[in-house]
């Protein structure tokens, strides 16, 4: 969380960020920062809130953490559907969510949903190695289309609501199957269709209690994961034989 | 009540699991099978990501074969020297099982294999058990059927190594044994199974041991190729979800009691067509779901590590 807010804090000071005149164009905070996944976690919903320092659209974007991803694509072999193709993209966020007070399109200008990558179509993906433009725009299309049935990007553009004129609020939802990691959520204030202040807010996504206990110690290690499992099952397995050994 | 499966990444209702166990159990328990067979396809079913339910399908088996085989073994029901050489060729299977599941993971052609395999071993079994169990319902109408022969001498007594097995009365080749854990071993480690279909009819009729040796001989076997195979899959590929495999565990201990009573009273024919209709049906979905042209073509796969 500290490394991505680092992150944010430099982009700003380096003035890649439309804020840093304006530092306080628009202030957001999020009701809390910890989307927590524990045993019984079937989804959450975090408030974004604050305020512009005058009339205009407010955007929000969430975004998870960039992953490597590779993209399978089936045809028919012999009479059965195999994985036959595939294309690697070396950072592809993990989930991705946009709000906003009007649609994207009356909102923006159309380089400037493309600038700020505001939107999922306007997401860009870097084949690794190098591929054939059409089969990149096939291959992303493809990862667009999956990730949103899998809920990881919003299929809808989210509400962001004005409570007078300068105080808006909006329901950020994550799913059931939300990935981890340390999220970034960007809010931009956008006047005459154009960008001109925003702000980055970390929010942390991840497993607490005894999931990601496990979780982690099966990771970090392995071997002792296993043989506690196996342990474990064998335990059981005797155990149960118990009651049941005189009947 | 849902909970979250921390290495499936899934929410699951728990009397889901427990049901499923309960019904796993209540199958071995009236048929003597594993049940893993039917198991790892039910969990991708439920939407279990396959390499999961194939690691966690070996971790239950631990849990589940361990009683049965602490059974036997108190009967003295256990060909030791037997179940070792098997277990040697089962630990090698075993590590090329996993390596075999690790490479065609990576090759993006995992699950495919998998599905593949169940479908063919899940139709083959079918299929047979279709077979023997109208046979076994003609059969009982004429009664008096030639009785085979005990023992027949083929080329499989001329190989190596020559070993004697007191506690089955055999001398044969150790070679076999260790041939047959291996293989039992290696489907183990790629379809998470025990294998103890496979294993029970090759004991009696390759390695021509007496019945009453073999269920305790293959469970030990069985105990142990599991662990290796759950050891594995937790090391490389981190795939054994503990918790899932403990639930299903609970589930599975109520199953086998109930059902091992009940096996008692029904007539075995019937049962056993019964489970073959079963298998079919299962081996059926599977490839369904492989020859009907999907809804998407594509799938997205994290890189992991």
């Amino acid at each position: 969380m500290r490394a991505a807010f680092a992150l944010a804090c430099a982009l700003a000071a380096a003035g890649w960020w439309p804020a840093a005149g304006r530092a306080d164009a628009v202030v957001a905070d999020l009701s809390s920062h910890l989307v927590a996944i524990t045993t019984g976690f079937t989804g959450a919903s975090v408030v974004l809130f604050g305020a512009t320092d005058g009339p205009g659209d407010v955007i929000a974007v969430v975004r998870g953490p960039d992953r490597p991803v590779t993209v399978w694509r089936k045809s028919e072999i012999a009479g059965i559907w195999a994985n036959t193709d595939s294309m690697s993209f070396a950072r592809v966020p993990s989930f991705y969510a946009v709000s906003a007070s009007r649609s994207l399109g009356e909102a923006l200008r159309p380089g400037v949903a493309a600038l700020y990558r505001i939107g999922v179509e306007n997401l860009k993906f870097e084949p690794l190695p190098p591929a054939d433009p059409d089969r990149v725009a096939a291959f992303s299309q493809a990862l667009i289309d999956t990730q949103r049935r899998a809920g990881l990007f919003s299929a809808a553009v989210g509400k962001v609501t004005f409570l007078g004129e300068r105080l808006f609020r909006a329901a950020l939802d994550f799913p059931a199957n939300v990935p981890t990691g340390t999220y970034l959520v960007e809010v931009f204030l956008v006047r005459e269709r154009d960008v001109v202040g925003g702000q980055t807010t970390p929010l942390s996504v991840s497993k607490v209690g005894v999931d990601a206990a496990v979780y982690e110690f099966a990771l970090a290690e392995p071997a002792i994961y296993g043989l506690i499992a196996v342990v474990t099952a064998m335990m059981a397995g005797w155990l149960a034989s118990l009651p049941f050994r005189r009947l | 009540m849902d909970i979250y499966l921390p290495i499936a990444e899934l929410s699951v209702d728990i009397f889901v699991l427990l049901g499923l166990g309960a019904a796993i159990g209540f199958l071995s328990g009236v048929f003597g099978v594993g049940g893993g067979f039917l198991l790892t396809p039910l969990l991708i079913f439920i939407g279990v990501p396959p390499p999961v339910a194939v690691a966690s399908s070996a971790n239950q088996l631990i849990g589940a074969s361990v009683s049965g085989a602490l059974a036997h073994w108190r009967r003295g029901n256990v060909d030791l020297k037997m179940g070792l050489v098997l277990l040697l060729g089962g630990l090698a299977g075993s590590i090329v099982g996993v390596w075999l599941f690790t490479l065609l993971k990576r090759l993006g052609q995992v699950e495919l294999a998998i599905s593949l395999g169940y479908v063919v071993l899940l139709g083959t079994l079918g299929g047979l058990m279709v077979f023997e169990s109208v046979g076994a319902m003609f059969r009982q109408r004429r009664p008096g059927a030639a009785r085979r022969k005990l023992h027949q001498h083929n080329w499989l007594h001329g190989l190596p190594l020559k070993t004697r097995f007191r506690a089955s009365k055999l001398y044969i080749s150790a070679l076999l044994p260790v041939a047959l854990g291996f293989a039992i071993g290696a489907i183990g480690g790629i379809l998470g199974i025990g294998g103890g279909f496979i294993i029970v009819p090759a004991m009696i009729y390759m390695l021509g041991m007496p019945t009453a040796m073999v269920p305790g001989t293959s469970l030990l076997q069985i105990v142990f190729v599991a662990a290796s195979v759950t050891l594995l899959q937790a090391y490389t590929n981190h795939t054994v979800d503990a918790v899932l495999a403990l639930l299903l565990l609970v589930g599975g201990v109520f199953g086998a009691q109930i059902g091992s009573r009940f096996g008692t009273r029904l007539r075995g024919e019937q049962l056993r067509f019964l489970l073959a209709m079963l298998v079919l049906a299962v081996a059926g979905k599977l490839a369904a779901d492989l020859t009907i042209e999907p809804a998407s073509l594509f799938a997205v796969a994290p890189d992991k590590g």
